[in-house]
């Protein structure tokens, strides 16, 4: 989902989190996870394991998953395709019954071949490339990297944000150019017109001069940036510069504008982003979750720590759906979970009365954020 | 109105092109070598711009004097430790792999530093966007900056070759080494003063830069050093005005390939223009004919 600094973050202590609490084989299901808790990628990681582990530690509170206690092994991978392997490996040393991962698409595609061999249960909680959720033993939280395209022109069309909209994406790469080409394509069932598709690639993504002036040019009253955050940062400072104030609309990649050391989040005011979680949203739902996240591990929780939440409550009531038992084999509970995924409900945090596909996709209504006051405020 | 804005932006960002090609042509002027490292020496630059006035809490001005010292100093150490102990090696690539290496380990200890986080630049320029013509065209703070920066870097770096001794003493050292030597010229001092004054055009390169793209990271300085050596190439390697000109005609082919042509070729279009220049006149647009002497 994310691209990172190759060389990022040198000295990382390894933090493997294992269940300390020992129970009996069969009675309980064991439940692994798989992600970046060192390296660059490591916040989305660690996320991840917090809120699993927080979702895991309240559903034994209340009694366990159909009157089983859960156990969650989480392994790090250093988002990397080989070492999540090798995680994966471990887990299955383990006796993993479930796996909750992995966090990043590329590791999650050599993972995902693994597990359909082994018939292993799959769901990921952030893995968006859409060769994720291939095989019919997988299935994500998070929305697929072409879906999200889709969603943010049903978005601006339905709430008639704007008619005429101009694109500026990075055509080198696969997430930007992925969701460029879905926007493109519903954009035309909403009734918007795209006045200007201007790209960008990995090499040029300093100057976005001529872009602008073509969106400004076009009589673009909203620009939709597909990208992440660190291009976006220059482009709203740009735009500034050049007196032009549309609205700017992104996706996911956008989340972590705010966070860029010393940005002027003034620039920001407006943006809005799709983004299915806002931790300053008002349901008790998300205020608790927020509130319980921050006592635990001290900071606000992300979109990444929301789709896990939400992971293993979707995995709670797959298996109650299933009315899988703890002592059964990690196939056999697949094969059931694998029709019941596409039976279930659930209202989570990252949307309400989501609901799955047999090819993986969940079904939710998309929720946009809009940056108030430098903070992200629900819309 | 939109021709007239590409052709600015051109302009400006041409003038970064070229602040950063005139440490790469006087260096190559002088001690004949390609220092790779320079765009890192910009990005070095802007970090210390950057931390000293986000941490230190310092006024603009003495913030840039800072980074001009720090990469004065930072230039003149790499020259003394990397490449002069190679200066009479056997094959010219050892000291060109050397550059290659600097490069490589300033970004790796920008990044151990400063982190992979991007930092956000902030603008070092209190003017306020410039609005003609009813406000159809519109030019920032920044581009007006760096532009007149750009001239007046160059006229005063033009005095400093013609009308001083040490400026004369570099051209000497340009022309003929050796002959040099021989007239009583040091010539590690001069080559260390090149050094130095690449270096610090570069901090100011790294200023300007941050300011009109804000977005740092250790590897900032990386494309714009790639792009401005194609610039000292294309005007001719070792010419002062023709990194100028070059730089100034890479950033408006730049931006009119984008503008015109595809946003997404533009480099493909900046570097055709390269090759077709080299093509033609295999010594870059002002570059001098060399002579072999046997």
């Amino acid at each position: 989902m994310k691209k990172f600094m190759k060389f990022a973050s040198l000295a990382c202590a390894a933090t493997m989190l294992f269940s300390t609490t020992a129970f009996a084989e069969g009675e309980t299901f064991k439940i692994g996870g798989i992600g970046p808790i060192t390296g660059g990628a490591a916040v989305y990681g660690q996320a991840v394991m917090n809120a699993a582990q927080l979702a895991v530690d309240e559903i034994n509170a209340a009694g366990g998953i159909a009157g089983a206690q859960v156990e969650f092994n989480f392994q790090d991978d250093e988002h990397d395709a080989e070492k999540s392997v090798n995680a994966y490996n471990t887990l299955k040393d383990w006796d993993m019954q479930m796996l909750l991962g992995t966090v990043t698409s590329t590791p999650c595609i050599a993972v995902a071949a693994e597990a359909v061999n082994d018939n292993m249960f799959l769901l990921t909680p952030s893995g968006s490339a859409v060769e994720c959720v291939a095989n019919d033993n997988a299935f994500r939280v998070c929305f697929s990297d072409p879906n999200q395209g889709v969603a943010s022109a049903q978005y601006i069309g339905e709430n008639k944000i704007a008619t005429k909209v101009a694109v500026i994406y990075d055509s080198s790469d696969v997430y930007s150019s992925g969701i460029y080409e879905k926007f493109a394509a519903e954009a035309a069932n909403q009734g918007l017109e795209i006045v200007a598709a201007e790209a960008f690639t990995a090499d040029s993504k300093t100057d976005f001069s001529v872009q602008l002036q073509k969106a400004k040019d076009g009589g673009a009253e909203l620009v939709f940036l597909p990208i992440y955050y660190t291009e976006a940062s220059l482009i709203l400072t740009q735009a500034a510069g050049m007196d032009y104030a549309p609205i700017f609309f992104g996706c996911d990649g956008l989340d972590g504008l705010l966070a860029v050391e010393s940005f002027d989040t003034a620039l920001a005011e407006g943006v809005m982003l799709l983004t299915p979680f806002a931790a300053d949203a008002e349901d008790e739902l998300t205020q608790n979750f927020v509130a319980a996240y921050q006592e635990a591990y001290g900071e606000i929780p992300n979109q990444f720590a929301a789709d896990a939440y939400d992971g293993i409550y979707a995995i709670k009531a797959a298996v109650e759906q299933a009315g899988v038992t703890p002592d059964m084999s990690a196939s056999d509970i697949c094969d059931a979970l694998k029709v019941s995924m596409t039976e279930i409900t659930i209202d989570g945090l990252t949307g309400t009365g989501m609901t799955w596909t047999a090819d993986g996709e969940p079904n939710k209504a998309p929720k946009a954020v809009k940056i108030t006051d430098g903070k992200y405020a629900a819309m | 109105m939109s021709f007239l804005s590409y052709l600015i932006n051109g302009i400006s960002l041409g003038s970064v092109y070229a602040i950063i090609a005139l440490g790469y042509t006087m260096v190559y002027g002088i001690a004949k070598m390609l220092n790779f490292a320079h765009g890192d020496v910009i990005m070095i630059g802007a970090y210390v711009v950057f931390t000293a006035i986000t941490s230190m809490a310092l006024p603009v001005i003495p913030a840039i004097l800072l980074a001009v010292v720090a990469c004065t100093a930072l230039g003149v150490l790499i020259e003394r430790v990397a490449y002069r102990p190679l200066r009479n090696a056997a094959s010219p690539l050892a000291v060109l792999i050397t550059a290659i290496g600097v490069s490589y380990l300033l970004q790796n200890i920008a990044l151990l530093v400063f982190g992979a986080n991007t930092k956000s630049f902030p603008s070092v320029v209190g003017i306020k966007p410039l609005s003609l013509g009813g406000g159809a065209l519109t030019v920032s703070g920044e581009t007006i900056v760096t532009i007149l920066a750009c001239i007046v870097i160059m006229i005063g770096l033009t005095l400093f070759i013609n009308k001083t001794k040490a400026g004369q003493a570099m051209l000497a050292v340009s022309e003929d080494k050796g002959a040099a030597q021989l007239m009583g010229i040091n010539v590690n001092g001069t080559i260390a003063l090149t050094f130095a004054i690449g270096s610090a055009l570069a901090a100011i390169a790294g200023v300007l830069l941050c300011s009109a793209y804000p977005s740092l990271t250790p590897y900032t300085g990386s494309m714009p050093g790639i792009k401005a050596f194609v610039a000292a190439v294309f005007g001719g390697i070792g010419s002062i005005p023709g990194a100028m000109i070059g730089g100034i005609l890479l950033g408006v082919i730049e931006i009119f390939g984008k503008a015109y042509i595809s946003s997404q070729m533009a480099d493909a279009i900046v570097f055709g223009v390269l090759i077709i220049v080299l093509l033609v006149k295999p010594t870059g647009l002002l570059g001098k004919k060399i002579q072999e002497k046997v």
